[in-house]
């Protein structure tokens, strides 16, 4: 349904930004019907709004007519609209619940794993390496960059060590917080190989504004090539203990105003 | 009832001495329903001064990253954090609240509804030097080791509740002390609005007799009681987090940090309905008696607000869809925000309609007030986008946000207050505020505002995150073209502070030089109108008014006027 309104749709954000996951086109369709709809009314009424300013200007010797609002007929002037208004309404939440089911509800079964920590200030991300199964021996253990195959369906799951963050990726669309104690799992398919932002989207402390990291997403041979150059190359405890010699740069950098 | 509350009220002792007072009991320790009302005003306006340097710094660093700001120096990014922080708590709590409904309230109401003063008005006095106290205390909290408080004005746990997350072991803690006096102040207030507005009114005014504007920071008042109680809880339960090392939000420790964004935002979203309706009143108010009219459907306006009032306790969790709530439960919030558009949408058209047939004269404060409307109708539409989840999955946290609720508050806390000091300076003062200079303050409010937010807008749909101290860390907001849109915002800004002189000038000059404004200016019904400019102590002198109708019958047919003050006798009447 949404491809086939996508033909018929501007394409706002897709003009801002790639469509690198397979709902993005959902919400991106979801944001152009409301565009439509809104702007519709929002227009109308702007342009009824300055006529009447026009119209009405004081003018010598004119006076102004005596209206309440009170009787059914005036009354009609503004219950009509505003039962357009509820149509508009109805039109808008069919497709928001649609488009909801299916990326926070709906969590096909995936092809791959990810787990994704976030800390002040980074993100870990934990591939599930060469045997496709998370939690293993060979799970590749990454700071700040996300390595995907393209055309995969993943399911994350989504933790924090320490206050909330959250997890957003805006050229697949999607957001979700983090919450310490507990995870948070979702999905997301990419369709665009390429390389992109990963941003921290809740505020989460002095070093919220650097808290990046980037995804990557390759084709198939370029994925099996980085999975086997990164197998054993660290285990965890070597990667939290590299990070930890970053954290105090960052913690000096506090100066406060 | 209503005769013995105003005889009380006539006998108290704050109102016994009209002898000459001294500079302190008549300035700042009076009990004066006026005096409260500037003394919130000028409070308000100080602060919205500290706001929007605070907005001026943060808008130089986004723009020119990293350079030294001029009346500021290098910004660090836990300056940064407090600025933008500190910026939207003092907007909202310090500025929108004192200026519309305390000021508003104080100064309007008894004058509105014709009786001497507030009903309680050693509570309102107490009221106002809690909110000063809160106003302090704040201030402190800049300059304490370690710096303010910078973990957005949401102050999420547990980003909030301990030092080691937030970096700022005194700065939280007084932050969050001064968000709770600000609302013990504001509780105060409004248990005097409420009980005044229900039991001193003049005689003969019906519930359907009193100004919109008094309703609107009735309901207000009353939406604002019903929702604190959530907040002030959680506010003692995060205070303890803080300092006595709770842990009511402490997930590691049983606790859970979405239990403060529930007590939030349960608040938070009636409280954005809470500074909605002073604002609504005043626009409304100004529009009848500058397009000579009557308002359009008063009873189908007061019917939507109390409504809107009602519908506003759930939508909370709207400000929560990707945070962890149950997934499920957004069908039932994204349904209630979206019909929450209907009420709104009521009054907005009842205003618009309120101008059919009019005779429009654009006074500086008319045209304040129409700009209320037109901007605000952007912000009202732009929250459907937010509202339905589905988009919001997209859309949160954005510039979009951002951009879409300065599109609401600007009108309300900025467009209405200006409406409202230009029309009801000359009661206050004595005299009017000068059109000119009004006029250029006005385009120079107006234009550079929408220079603003409507860059931000897009930037927020490129995906544009909020709170980031210097998007050059990240590479797909670098570029140049996101860049000149931030320059473009932060100039824009510039120009708008710089107009906000022409307006402290005309001020200044008005209040010595202004046209000496007379009873009534405007030709307005309402009973402010009837007394001095500005009134004596007591208000009406010594025959309190009578009402005879309702307070917008403009241009009434058969009549020579075309305005009819409430509290003239009808000719039918023996007197």
């Amino acid at each position: 349904m949404f491809d086939f309104l996508d033909r018929f749709m501007p394409g706002i954000l897709e003009w801002l930004l790639p469509r690198a996951s397979t709902y993005a086109i959902e919400i991106d369709v979801l944001f152009d019907v409301i565009t439509i709809l809104v702007g519709f009314w929002f227009f109308l009424v702007l342009g009824y709004f300055f006529y009447l300013i026009f119209r009405y200007r004081h003018r010598e010797g004119q006076r102004a007519e005596y209206i309440s609002g009170e009787t059914h007929k005036q009354k009609q002037a503004i219950e009509i609209p505003h039962y357009l208004i509820l149509i508009c309404d109805v039109a808008i939440l069919v497709p928001t619940f649609m488009v909801w089911y299916n990326i926070k509800i709906d969590i096909p079964p995936p092809d791959e794993e990810v787990r994704v920590v976030s800390q002040q200030w980074a993100w870990t991300f934990y591939h599930a390496g060469a045997d496709g199964v998370l939690g293993t021996d060979d799970d590749i253990v990454s700071i700040n960059e996300l390595h995907l195959k393209n055309n995969t369906q993943y399911t994350y799951h989504l933790e924090s060590l320490d206050v909330m963050h959250s997890f957003s990726i805006p050229v697949f669309r999607l957001k979700q917080d983090a919450i310490p104690g507990r995870v948070i799992s979702g999905h997301f398919k990419p369709i665009l190989t390429g390389e992109w932002d990963i941003q921290c989207a809740e505020m989460c402390g002095v070093a919220h504004g650097i808290m990046g990291a980037r995804v990557f997403i390759e084709t198939e041979e370029e994925h099996a090539a980085w999975i086997a150059a990164n197998t054993p190359k660290l285990s965890e405890g070597e990667m939290l203990a590299a990070k930890d010699e970053n954290l105090p740069e960052v913690k000096e950098d506090q100066n406060n105003g | 009832m209503a005769e013995v509350a105003h005889a009380e009220v006539g006998h108290g002792d704050a109102h016994d001495d009209h002898h000459e007072q001294s500079f302190w009991s008549k300035y700042v320790f009076s009990t004066d329903h006026k005096i409260i009302g500037f003394q919130y005003m000028f409070t308000g306006m100080a602060m919205a001064l500290i706001g929007g340097y605070f907005a001026y710094v943060f808008r130089m660093q986004l723009a020119f990253p990293g350079n030294s700001i001029p009346f500021w120096g290098t910004l660090s990014p836990a300056a940064y954090n407090s600025l933008v922080t500190n910026h939207g708590t003092i907007m909202i709590f310090w500025v929108a609240m004192p200026v519309l409904i305390a000021a508003m309230g104080n100064f309007l109401i008894p004058l509105m509804i014709g009786c001497d003063d507030m009903v309680f008005p050693r509570v309102n006095r107490l009221s106002y030097q809690i909110f000063l106290l809160s106003a302090i205390v704040l201030i402190i909290s800049f300059f304490v080791p370690g710096g303010g408080f910078g973990g957005a004005w949401t102050a999420y746990p547990p980003l909030s509740a301990k030092a080691e997350y937030n970096s700022t072991p005194f700065g939280a803690p007084l932050w969050l002390i001064a968000v709770t006096l600000e609302i013990v102040a504001f509780l105060l207030g409004g248990i005097n609005f409420i009980t005044t507005t229900m039991n001193a009114r003049a005689k003969g005014m019906k519930m359907y007799d009193i100004p919109m504007i008094v309703w609107m920071i009735v309901i207000a008042s009353i939406l604002f009681m019903c929702s604190v109680g959530p907040l002030i809880a959680g506010a003692v339960m995060l205070l303890f987090d803080q300092t006595l090392g709770t842990a009511f939000f402490d997930a590691a420790a049983g606790g859970d940090p979405v239990l403060w964004q529930h007590l939030f935002w349960f608040f938070g979203h009636p409280e954005v309905y809470v500074v909605l309706l002073p604002a609504f009143g005043i626009v409304g108010e100004i529009t009848c008696t500058f397009a000579r009219k009557k308002l359009f459907s008063y009873k189908l306006i007061l019917y939507s607000t109390i409504g809107l009032g009602i519908l506003s306790f759930f939508v909370w969790a709207h400000h929560q869809f990707i945070s962890g709530v149950d997934p499920r439960a957004t069908y039932l919030f994204t349904t209630t925000t979206l019909l929450i558009s209907i009420p709104v949408a009521i009054i907005m058209f009842a205003y618009i309609a309120t101008l059919y047939g009019g005779s429009i004269r654009f006074t500086t404060a008319m045209l304040f007030g129409l700009a209320f409307t037109g901007e605000f109708l952007l912000g009202g539409v732009t929250g459907i986008w937010l509202g339905s989840s589905g988009v919001d999955i997209y859309l949160h946290d954005t510039y979009f946000v951002l951009a879409h609720f300065h599109y609401t508050f600007v009108p309300i806390a900025i467009i209405a207050t200006f409406a409202a000091v230009y029309y009801w300076f000359p009661k206050m003062f004595g005299r009017k505020m000068n059109e000119t200079l009004g006029k250029f303050h006005f385009w120079g409010t107006i234009i550079p505002f929408n220079g603003i937010f409507i860059p931000l807008f897009i930037l927020g749909a490129g995906g544009q995150h909020r709170r980031i101290y210097n998007y050059q860390h990240f590479p797909d907001l670098a570029g140049a073209d996101m860049q000149d849109m931030r320059v473009f915002a932060t100039i824009s800004l510039i120009v708008m502070l710089a107009f906000q002189l022409v307006f402290i000038a005309n001020f200044i000059i008005s209040l010595k030089k202004g046209e000496k404004a007379g009873k009534n200016p405007w030709k307005a019904n309402t009973l402010e109108w009837i007394t001095e400019s500005p009134p004596p102590h007591g208000n009406f002198g010594e025959t309190m008014p009578t009402v005879y109708r309702g307070p917008y019958e403009y241009s009434v047919e058969g009549r020579e006027q075309d305005y009819w003050p409430q509290n003239e006798k009808p000719e039918s009447e023996p007197s």
